[in-house]
């Protein structure tokens, strides 16, 4: 199995680190993992994406111009990355601020309002976790308890109390993301 | 009296002075009067004394002393043009135990270097360094130095240095004892044996400071260039005590870390 | 025991510097490899091994204490991106005049000038010519992935050694700022004894140990160049390091170093997929270059494709290694912008049908 997947949105959404996470987790079941983010004035306050690949076997390129998956956080980015989606592949993406929704016919849409459900459970910073929990109801790629194990690894210990929060939220993304095309 | 006969006078006892063993048997290739022989022997003659030869690293420059690791009896290293501040910093963080210092001349401390004599200066590095400033680029031949003088000829300032195209000559001594990472900057002079008995006791002293761990020690030598001034050796100590002193006058800038007040 | 971890490429470099058992770091921040010198002082690792860590005022001071340092016989490494690396080659010639060992570690960035802080591959001649004046080699190692960047450390320090020669490690933003796993290697501890020719203070036991680059005398100065060079054709003989994939049955052959030959290993699946059949070798060693593997294969293949983020470096030295036997073609993005492995195919096509 391999797994090719671009996260896309604006720096301080928590892009990088969604991808972090994922990678983290993949090395908690075994896999080959790699993490291409782009960098510079990016990363502050601009557009973000961060290229996340998780296979079984050893990664040939970690650059890549076509995903299995993109998850999509503004509008930019949709417009920058909806045709870089394979055929067959998946969209996920949060509906706040996108004035032009996907147009693709032949890749499965899905959309997690994520923006508007951190503030429902008032807290912006667990935005990405809603994503990814949105992400993984549509495409299990890493088990939960894995992704836990991933956040253990990844946050420095001063912030572990913050796990069962980070939980809460891949579920509730589990729980509010919804289809809106399957191919 | 009868003849005497050479073996009767060179005996141990009689023995008034000797060249330290810190200095080499090589030749130096100073013109006759310059100032960094005279230079060379003195810190040879610390070294001696401290009884440090084993510990000691020299950084030496590019320019006229480049070739000082000919001359001492101790570890050196050649350093880039301007660098050895830098190269020094390296070598005392890595020893800390060891004696360090860079020996470098007015172009390489002042003017390629700049950056690297300040920066190792502000962050105090542990080490001494000793300045060599006759006020021109001895090695090359003779062009204008960051500290050759108003309207002083040399040959790329062939009629005076004119402040208006050429700038101001530089006083690093001075801007350096403004720094607090510096613990003991003083200016001196090897001229006459009053002033090489002084100068030897700063330098003396700046490698003994760098026991205290307190900072970092710079020990200017005001010299001539009598080759580059075009002057004989007498003249050049002469036109030195009369235009470089007053410009750039002997004695302590900073002493234990406070600067001195010089009326 | 060795440990695994997610890490950036430049930290990889950082952490495999404190367990290799370096003695000092020198640096100046520059995009995109600042996390190597953020990293170490994060780490403390004046506390874990005694290692110095300094942030230096220039490019140009951290290359003279990476020279301080190394003349004392330490284990000691810089890293820069492109236009620092610029700054550092008056340093890298001194150090490779006073044939001191070190690494220095170039992630580099599209060049000329300022450029652009997105990798590119554009110092290969600046790397594997010299760099800086006078005849004169740095042994460079170009890793593909963190896993080799945390590798190459400690390899890079044993040639250094060996050879008593400045060792680069020549990357890029990409590798610098991809993470990947990496299995990290055991502390080394750090050395306690030094070469015999490191001014650690003369004892009496000795003559004086003197570091220097300059010899006025041109028969001697001759003479040592020559000694230099039988050194870098030593190095010819022993130390070059590539990697073939899939060359067995291959028509045609696609050569790329680092970041570039990570692409051509999708290129060669896409292509094979396509009924192509092309292999990859990646020069690991790009001074001293796999000349020997090269005209070997061009023996075997109809073309080559070299494969760079440049306008056209390494293709030279794949022409020189077949001398005309087989045709050699290039394709490069430059700026900053990374070949996707769709376009490389394209281009691998464009050159079958030539060739036809």
């Amino acid at each position: 199995m391999t797994e090719e997947i671009i996260i896309a949105g604006f720096g301080g959404q928590g892009v990088l680190s969604m991808g972090k996470i994922l990678a983290y987790s993949g090395i908690m079941q075994d896999q080959e993992v790699s993490w291409m983010p782009s960098y510079g004035p990016e990363m502050r306050g601009g557009t973000a994406n961060v290229t996340v690949i998780l296979s079984d076997e050893r990664i040939s390129s970690p650059i890549i111009n076509k995903f299995d998956t993109a998850i999509i956080l503004n509008q930019q980015s949709m417009d920058k990355f909806e045709d870089s989606v394979k055929p067959g592949g998946i969209m996920v993406y949060d509906g706040n601020g996108i004035t032009r929704h996907p147009e693709r016919k032949d890749i499965s849409i899905y959309r997690v309002d994520a923006a508007e459900e951190a503030v429902n459970m008032e807290s912006a910073r667990i935005f990405n976790m809603i994503v990814l929990g949105g992400y993984l109801k549509v495409k299990p790629v890493v088990k939960l308890e894995n992704i836990i194990k991933g956040l253990k690894e990844s946050l420095p210990e001063r912030h572990h109390a913050l796990i069962p929060l980070n939980e809460k939220a891949v579920k509730r993304g589990m729980e509010i993301v919804r289809m809106v095309q399957e191919v | 009296m009868g003849d005497i006969e050479s073996g009767d006078i060179i005996k141990d006892e009689n023995l008034v002075y000797s060249k330290t063993k810190v200095l080499t048997d090589n030749v130096m290739h100073y013109c006759p009067g310059c100032g960094h022989g005279t230079a060379h022997r003195l810190i040879a003659e610390v070294i001696e004394e401290m009884d440090i030869q084993s510990e000691t690293i020299g950084i030496t420059p590019v320019g006229c002393a480049v070739l000082m690791y000919n001359y001492l009896d101790i570890d050196m290293q050649e350093a880039a043009h301007g660098r050895a501040p830098a190269v020094a910093t390296a070598v005392k963080r890595l020893m800390p135990e060891k004696f360090v210092f860079t020996y470098q001349g007015d172009g390489d401390l002042a003017a390629i270097g700049t950056a690297e004599t300040i920066h190792a200066c502000n962050r105090g590095e542990n080490i001494t360094v000793f300045f060599i400033n006759n006020g021109i680029y001895g090695m090359t031949g003779g062009q204008m130095a960051p500290t050759t003088l108003v309207n002083m000829m040399s040959s790329t300032s062939p009629y005076g240095r004119d402040v208006q195209m050429m700038g101001n000559p530089l006083k690093m001594t001075e801007l350096v004892a403004q720094l607090p990472g510096t613990f003991y900057v003083t200016r001196q002079a090897v001229h006459t044996p009053s002033n090489v008995r002084k100068a030897k006791k700063a330098i003396r002293k700046a490698l003994e400071n760098q026991k205290l761990k307190k900072g970092l020690s710079l020990v200017e030598i005001v010299s001539n260039c009598n080759s580059g001034w075009k002057m004989s050796p007498v003249q050049a100590n002469q036109w030195m005590v009369e235009n470089m002193f007053p410009f750039y006058p002997l004695g302590d800038i900073k002493l234990d870390g406070k600067l001195v007040n010089q009326e | 025991m060795k440990e695994l971890k997610l890490m950036k490429g430049n930290e990889a470099v950082a952490e495999a510097a404190i367990r290799a058992g370096a003695d000092a770091y020198f640096g100046y921040p520059i995009t995109p490899q600042s996390e190597v010198l953020e990293y170490l002082m994060m780490e403390k690792p004046h506390e874990r091994t005694g290692m110095v860590v300094l942030q230096a005022e220039s490019e140009v001071a951290a290359i003279n204490m990476v020279y301080g340092g190394a003349a004392c016989g330490r284990k000691v490494i810089t890293s820069s991106s492109s236009p620092g690396i610029s700054l550092k080659q008056e340093g890298l010639t001194y150090i490779a005049g006073a044939e001191l060992p070190c690494l220095v570690v170039n992630v580099v960035r599209g060049g000329p000038g300022l450029g652009t802080i997105q990798p590119a591959q554009s110092d290969y001649f600046q790397a594997v010519k010299g760099g800086g004046h006078g005849d004169y080699h740095l042994l460079v190692l170009a890793p593909q992935s963190v896993q080799e960047m945390s590798d190459f450390v400690g390899l890079g320090f044993d040639l250094a050694f060996r050879y008593r020669n400045p060792v680069m490690i020549l990357t890029d933003g990409a590798i610098g700022q991809m993470m990947e796993k990496v299995w990290l290697d055991e502390q080394k501890p750090r050395m306690t004894e030094f070469p015999s020719w490191a001014t650690t203070g003369k004892s009496a036991d000795r003559e004086r140990n003197i570091i220097t680059s300059l010899e006025l005398d041109s028969a001697k100065q001759e003479k040592f160049n020559l000694k230099l060079q039988a050194k870098y054709r030593k190095m010819e003989e022993e130390e070059v390091r590539y990697e073939k994939i899939g060359c067995e049955d291959a028509d045609y052959l696609l050569v790329a170093y680092g970041t570039s030959a990570r692409i051509c290993q999708k290129s060669v699946q896409i292509a094979r997929s396509k009924g192509i059949k092309v292999g990859l070798l990646r020069p690991i060693t790009l001074f001293p270059f796999p000349k020997k593997p090269l005209f070997e294969l061009a023996g075997r293949v109809r073309g080559m494709l070299a494969v760079e983020m440049s306008a056209g470096q390494m293709v030279e030295d794949v022409r020189l290694a077949v001398n005309g036997k087989v045709i050699v073609e290039h394709y490069g993005r430059m700026g900053g912008i990374i070949p996707s492995p769709d376009e490389i195919v394209d281009a691998l096509e464009k050159l079958i049908k030539k060739g036809e």
